[in-house]
């Protein structure tokens, strides 16, 4: 059982977000970065798990520059076996999942995960596109996978509920809350982070199709109208009346 | 020329987000002259909904299956060929999401998502999405010919365009499944589903337990509203994961989102700020939650809400 494991940088959730350059560029001073949490909680756990269960190995695979080694060494501290990294900017859905088609489609494996979205672009689009791009089914916004022998048994959320699909081969999923719970790296996995293998390759074609122009903050909000605890109808009222949402 | 816009359907009936995408993609054809084809997996009951919100042509095709990535982007992508469409809308929601990409790719084309506003065309194209989870909007160029917008739900809103929609089967070969339902766990319930929800009341940690939800429950009812947590409160199981709202949970946007006994951590409100009102109520009038409300009451919740609720109730039999 091979399993490829999208991972992306992103800022901590508790970042506070703003930008230099005219509002051209997202300002990274004081940023931590971490694994977006999607690819490491869900995506990577749940690949960690099935190869603890059946054998076989897990790669993460991740498009950027050398500022992502640091959350590579993290994926390979929580258990991941290898690391690839492709050597360019990550700024076009498309182009990323191209590179990342492009390392499948010569290596061989048996599902490729990635988690449902990443937190700071919010874009959702990596796992259907590299699906399209090595032509293999995909399902997205995955909260539960199971494997028996060739057939893979995922849920995922639908409007207003769930459902559960079964499919035979190969895959490419996302994943979302609730496929696995988060891991803590151990000294023991930190240590051994150190000499596992991280393989840089360079970019192979693809073009980007989209680029971010500028970046701005939602507008301030103006102040809170407090209203006291013993009056909630007037709270009420004014949901009515002023705010004209109910 | 044709807008062609991808929905999904429950029951005959096109959502309510994929209804937001038809109004939104016939707002963009009123200016270009264009028209509007709506498309969608499954079979509908009449147009489902599709002209009045501006599609002139709705294609929908019985045998090819919402959940099958593959089968839908076959069949979307021979409408656009045949369309000769350009552009490509649809809703940011499960289905668009499975399948919008599939066809980015397929078309080789540059595609935005969680779009929150009609593109501008003053210089190229561009148009505006949610970045960092609601903390910021990004303004993002596309160069490719083709385009594919996926709408993040309630950011356009919906008004009639009252077209009348030709309906046809489509009669192309979806192809092979690639994957087989085996089940469908839908709750019957009337309640709006969350990241479509016009109002929304949201409850975490200061409620102490699961069991206390029952007047969230009432309120959110007596308000036509959707239930909603935060992060702690689905993490320890007091409420399904799929209620969190935040940077990590759903990212909504309703007219009203009313939080009770949730401090305002700044991964919550990353997934709320875009929301139109927001009312917080919390013991602890230093909650930073507050920075962020519109309106807001300090106090506990075990005696603000059941007075909510009567002032609901009163509300409801005046109108």
């Amino acid at each position: 059982m091979n399993i490829l494991v999208c991972i992306s940088k992103t800022p901590d959730t508790t970042s506070k977000i703003a930008f230099t350059d005219g509002g051209t560029k997202f300002d990274e001073n004081g940023i931590q970065f971490i694994v977006n949490p999607y690819d490491e909680w869900y995506a990577l756990v749940r690949a960690l798990e099935l190869k603890e269960a059946s054998g076989g190995k897990v790669t993460v695979i991740s498009v950027g520059d050398a500022s992502n080694d640091p959350i590579i060494r993290k994926s390979l501290a929580i258990g991941a076996d290898e690391a690839v990294r492709i050597d360019a900017a990550d700024t076009d859905a498309l182009f990323v999942a191209q590179q990342i088609a492009n390392y499948a489609k010569e290596n061989d494996y048996n599902m490729i995960l990635t988690g449902k979205e990443t937190i700071n672009y919010n874009g959702g689009q990596l796992g259907g596109m590299i699906a399209e791009l090595v032509g293999l089914p995909y399902v997205a916004m995955a909260t539960k996978l199971d494997l028996d022998g060739d057939t893979a048994t995922i849920e995922r959320e639908i409007q207003g509920g769930s459902e559960v699909l079964e499919v035979n081969g190969g895959f490419v999923l996302s994943a979302a809350k609730g496929m696995a719970e988060q891991r803590i790296p151990n000294m023991r996995g930190i240590m051994a982070a150190r000499s596992k293998p991280l393989t840089v390759i360079a970019p192979s074609g693809g073009e980007a199709h989209t680029s971010v122009v500028n970046y701005e903050l939602p507008p301030a909000k103006a102040e809170c109208k407090y209203i006291d605890a013993e009056n909630a109808e007037e709270l009420i009222a004014l949901l009515h009346n002023e705010a004209k949402v109910i | 020329m044709s807008i062609v816009v991808f929905v999904s359907n429950t029951k005959g009936k096109i959502n309510k987000a994929g209804l937001e995408a038809i109004c939104y993609a016939a707002d963009i054809a009123k200016n270009s002259g264009d028209s509007v084809t709506a498309v969608t997996a499954g079979s509908l009951e009449g147009d489902g909904g599709a002209g009045a919100y501006g599609a002139s042509k709705l294609i929908s095709c019985a045998s090819v299956n919402h959940s099958d990535s593959v089968q839908v982007t076959n069949m979307v992508s021979a409408v656009i060929s045949d369309e000769g469409a350009s552009m490509i809308i649809t809703s940011h929601d499960n289905d668009g999401k499975q399948v919008a990409p599939r066809l980015a790719a397929r078309l080789n084309c540059g595609m935005v998502t969680g779009v929150t506003g009609l593109p501008d065309t003053s210089a190229g194209f561009t148009v505006k999405k949610n970045v960092f989870s609601g903390k910021a909007i990004a303004q993002v160029s596309i160069t490719s010919d083709k385009k594919i917008l996926a709408l993040l739900p309630n950011s356009h809103g919906l008004h009639e365009h009252g077209v009348t929609a030709e309906v046809s089967e489509w009669s192309g070969d979806a192809g092979a499944a690639s994957v087989t339902v085996k089940e469908v766990k839908v709750e019957e319930s009337n309640v709006v589903p969350l990241p479509e929800a016009e109002l929304v009341v949201s409850a975490g940690r200061g409620m102490k337990g699961p069991e206390n939800w029952g007047m969230i429950e009432e309120l959110a009812s007596e308000l036509g509203a959707t239930t909603a947590c935060s992060r702690p409160v689905s993490d320890i199981g007091w409420r399904p994961h799929h209620e969190h709202v935040g940077q990590t949970g759903v990212a909504i946007r309703p007219n009203l989102y009313i939080a009770i006994g949730i401090s305002g951590a700044i991964q919550h409100l990353a997934g709320v700020n875009g929301s139109k009102k927001i009312v917080v109520v919390n013991t602890d009038s230093e909650a930073p939650f507050f920075k962020a409300a519109d309106y807001g009451i300090v106090g506990d919740a075990f005696e603000v809400v059941p007075k909510l609720i009567a002032a609901a109730k009163a509300f409801n039999a005046s109108k």
